[in-house]
């Protein structure tokens, strides 16, 4: 139970914060969430910036530009990235997080030479075809078609919710290629390139008012069988890798960052004046502040202990959704608490007068999708029912 | 960095799991009630254990341990419901003769708070010292120099509590540093046991859901009990991150902020400690009501541990002067 840093621990540190003062300043603001173009331009830039330097895949293997580094290390970097307000990893979400740690862990040689140094360098955009309008919480029950054609799987069927599909070059893509198997026993995960004939993107506004996430209409498309992770049918195991990493440690900058959020909040809360106290001078604001805060220490220390029990395996354990749920449920409640100080200046999703209504309005809308996507709030707690505390399993139809 | 308990904190753990469960069977609470939570030959098992020398150096008769390895034993020391004056003793090791051999029974007093609350002592018929701390330091007091009435309805029928007016002077030992000192340790402390409570709370209540039946299968088997456990092995597990943190900072303080780990420890596991003993007795239903069930001592002694060394209220107020420096 040791807290402290090795030498060399430090040294990385050290770099990272140096270079990160010299880069992050002048790299620019953020573009409007509706310019797609303008967004993986920005996103991938600073993934190509980081990449140069040697700061893209700290734990991955050097021979796919990797930095060979420790998983404290990505630690490390992410509480630098957040220190820095360097940019948000952005359309490099399901590449750098999900997509190539599951071809990290369960791809060929080949797919991962290709795909890992390329999703590193920002030269590579990923999305995640799992989810389809019969088949959400219940994902095994997808319905995607593949069937063989000498060397190609021939894909019929439509995807939901797919983020980033708009900017992507590539797709996690979940398809059944045994209808006759057991639900589980029947799908496939293939690479599928988004750029293929047949491949039609509808986009879906969500309740922000933006094209965060698109329908996916699969007609024909012609994956061929060489893009395939894993062995044919057993997709739902190297799906529950990519489920491990999506709920483990994809959120974790997201996590850290929230404390630079509740600084934003303190802020705001001392430009709010009335009578010449402001809010921050209220002791119930304050209480309500630092117990979140306090909370927020707790889940950056039980990601530290899910990451350093992570360390020999390499896939975070199933106590992912502990950690997934308890920053689910700081996160909704701070950023409720964000609108709440905002009062009637939060009729305003732009900056109102001297408040940042545009972020914390924000904020609390994605904080929102955050109990939704990844496996809801609900399957989560299944999951630690069943899988951890050991409770009898839901009732399942009849196989 | 490697905030994974070592190999040997963890045989701490089981050993120290193993022994309790041993020598504090759950039978042993009605006898332990009737001696108002303290039972001498507990306390010299406890101490024989190492419970308070635990932290003391080897060359002054201790074991040398660090507060990693002291919130271990306090977490299953609070999974066990241990009463007594646990913590004060522990704390007073090597400031007090005989504290770390559990031969001198050490309680205490926290006055620093700014809560305005009246003089409430626990344990005080067990006590042969009182520890008081005041913003200016530690003082010793004789604890037959007190006037206090006893309350006759304590909370938790295993911490005994008197009401005392005003303290007669006592000794100064430590200056305004080392009663600050000795009142961090102190909430690092208590939020082991908060962590242990919560563990307890959630164990006997994962065993009752899957052992009670209704409607022709257990309980557990019903989504809105078991997303109840759900949310209670998230608490548990929020309160070890907590508590495990406020150990490692205070092992090597200048890995962080101090006050801040500790700060966000009492308030991490006292919530979680509170919450787990009260959805714990819901689990239960009608029989999480009654005496005879557990589940309702890890309520009262949350509520016991909630008011020492600073309440969440306090702590969180604490959090919000150190981010208005940050900046
Ligand atoms: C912002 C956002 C981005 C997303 N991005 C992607 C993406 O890029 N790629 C992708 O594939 N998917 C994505 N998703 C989809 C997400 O994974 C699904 O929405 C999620 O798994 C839930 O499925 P569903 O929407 O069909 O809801 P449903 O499964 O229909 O659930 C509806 C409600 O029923 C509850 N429920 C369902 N089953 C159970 C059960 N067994 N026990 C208890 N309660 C249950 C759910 O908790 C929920 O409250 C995204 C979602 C959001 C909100």
């Amino acid at each position: 139970m040791d807290l402290r840093y090795t030498a060399e621990e430090q040294k990385f540190r050290n770099q990272l914060a140096a270079w990160l003062a010299s880069e992050v300043p002048g790299y620019g603001t953020p573009p409007p969430v509706d310019s797609w173009d303008e967004r993986r331009a920005y996103d991938t830039g600073w993934q190509k910036k980081l990449f140069d330097a040697g700061y893209a895949g700290i734990n991955w293997p050097k021979e796919y530009g990797g930095r060979d580094a420790s998983l404290v290390e990505q630690l490390i970097y992410f509480e630098e990235i957040a220190k820095a307000n360097a940019p948000y990893v952005g359309v490099n979400f399901v590449g750098t997080l999900h997509g190539g740690p599951t071809i990290m862990a369960e791809g060929t040689e080949a797919q991962r030479a290709f795909h890992i140094p390329r999703i590193l360098a920002g030269e590579e955009v990923w999305c995640q075809g799992f989810s389809e309008p019969v088949a959400g919480s219940d994902l095994a029950g997808l319905q995607t078609r593949a069937e063989r054609d000498g060397d190609d799987y021939v894909v019929n069927g439509h995807k939901i919710w797919t983020s980033f599909a708009q900017v992507a070059d590539y797709c996690e893509m979940l398809v059944r290629t045994d209808p006759e198997a057991p639900k589980h026993r029947g799908i496939s995960w293939l690479i599928m390139p988004m750029d293929l004939d047949g491949i039609d993107i509808r986009p879906l506004p969500t309740l922000e008012g933006e094209g965060e996430f698109s329908e996916v209409f699969l007609e024909d498309v012609r994956i061929p069988v060489a893009n395939r992770i894993g062995e044919e049918n057993d997709g739902w195991r190297v799906t529950n890798v990519t489920l491990r990493f999506e709920r483990g440690t994809a959120f974790a900058s997201d996590m850290i960052q929230l404390q630079a959020f509740v600084q934003r909040m303190i802020e705001a809360a001392k430009n709010i004046t009335s009578d010449g106290t402001t809010a921050w001078d209220d002791k119930s604001l304050r209480r309500e502040i630092g117990h979140i805060s306090g909370e927020l220490e707790s889940l950056w220390a039980m990601v530290k202990l899910s990451v350093c029990e992570a360390k020999e395996s390499g896939v975070p354990g199933v106590g992912a959704s502990a950690v997934k749920l308890y920053y689910t449920d700081i996160y909704q409640r701070t950023t409720e608490l964000a609108v709440r100080l905002l009062g009637r200046a939060g009729l305003s999703r732009s900056d109102f007068l001297d408040l940042p209504s545009h972020l914390f309005i924000n904020r609390h809308f994605n904080a929102i999708s955050v109990s939704i996507a990844a496996g809801t709030t609900q399957i989560q707690k299944n999951i630690i029912g069943e899988r951890i505390l050991g409770l009898p399993k839901e009732l399942r139809p009849p196989a | 960095m490697d905030f994974q308990p070592t190999e040997d904190q963890k045989a701490l753990r089981e050993g120290v799991r193993s022994f309790l469960e041993g020598q504090v069977p759950f039978d042993r609470f009605p006898a332990l009630e009737k001696s108002k939570g303290f039972d001498a030959s507990l306390w010299g098992e406890l101490a024989e254990m190492g419970v308070f020398a635990l932290r003391l150096a080897e060359d002054e008769g201790g074991i040398g341990l660090g507060f990693a390895d002291a919130i271990i034993v306090f977490a299953e020391l609070g999974r066990r419901l241990i009463p007594g004056p646990i913590a004060w003793s522990h704390l007073a090791a090597g400031l007090i003769d005989g504290a770390a051999t559990g031969e001198v029974v050490v309680g205490g007093v926290d006055l620093i708070g700014p809560r305005p609350d009246p003089i409430v002592l626990e344990h005080l018929d067990s006590l042969d010292v009182l520890l008081v701390l005041r913003p200016e330091g530690i003082e010793r007091v004789n604890p037959r120099d007190i006037e206090a009435t006893e309350i006759e309805t304590p909370l938790d029928s295993l911490t005994p509590v008197h009401h005392a007016l005003t303290l007669p002077a006592g000794e100064m030992i430590g200056d305004a540093a080392a009663a600050a000192q000795m009142r961090l340790e102190g909430a690092a402390l208590v939020s082991g046991i908060q962590l242990g409570l919560a563990e307890g709370a959630l164990e006997l209540a994962n065993a009752y859901a899957k052992e009670r039946q209704q409607f022709g299968r257990p309980i557990g088997g019903f989504q809105a009990v078991k997303h109840l456990l759900a949310e209670m092995f998230v608490k548990q597990e929020a309160a070890r991150a907590g508590a495990y943190n406020a150990a490692a900072t205070l092992d090597a303080p200048e890995v962080a902020n101090v006050q801040r780990a500790v700060s966000s420890a009492k308030i991490t596991a006292g919530e979680s400690a509170i919450r787990n003993a009260r959805t714990g007795i819901q689990v239960h239903g009608g029989m999480g009501f009654t005496w005879e069930v557990l589940a309702h001592y890890y309520l009262k002694r949350a509520w016991v541990c909630e008011n020492l060394f600073g309440t969440q209220d306090e702590h969180a107020e604490k959090i919000a002067e150190i981010l208005e420096t940050l900046g």
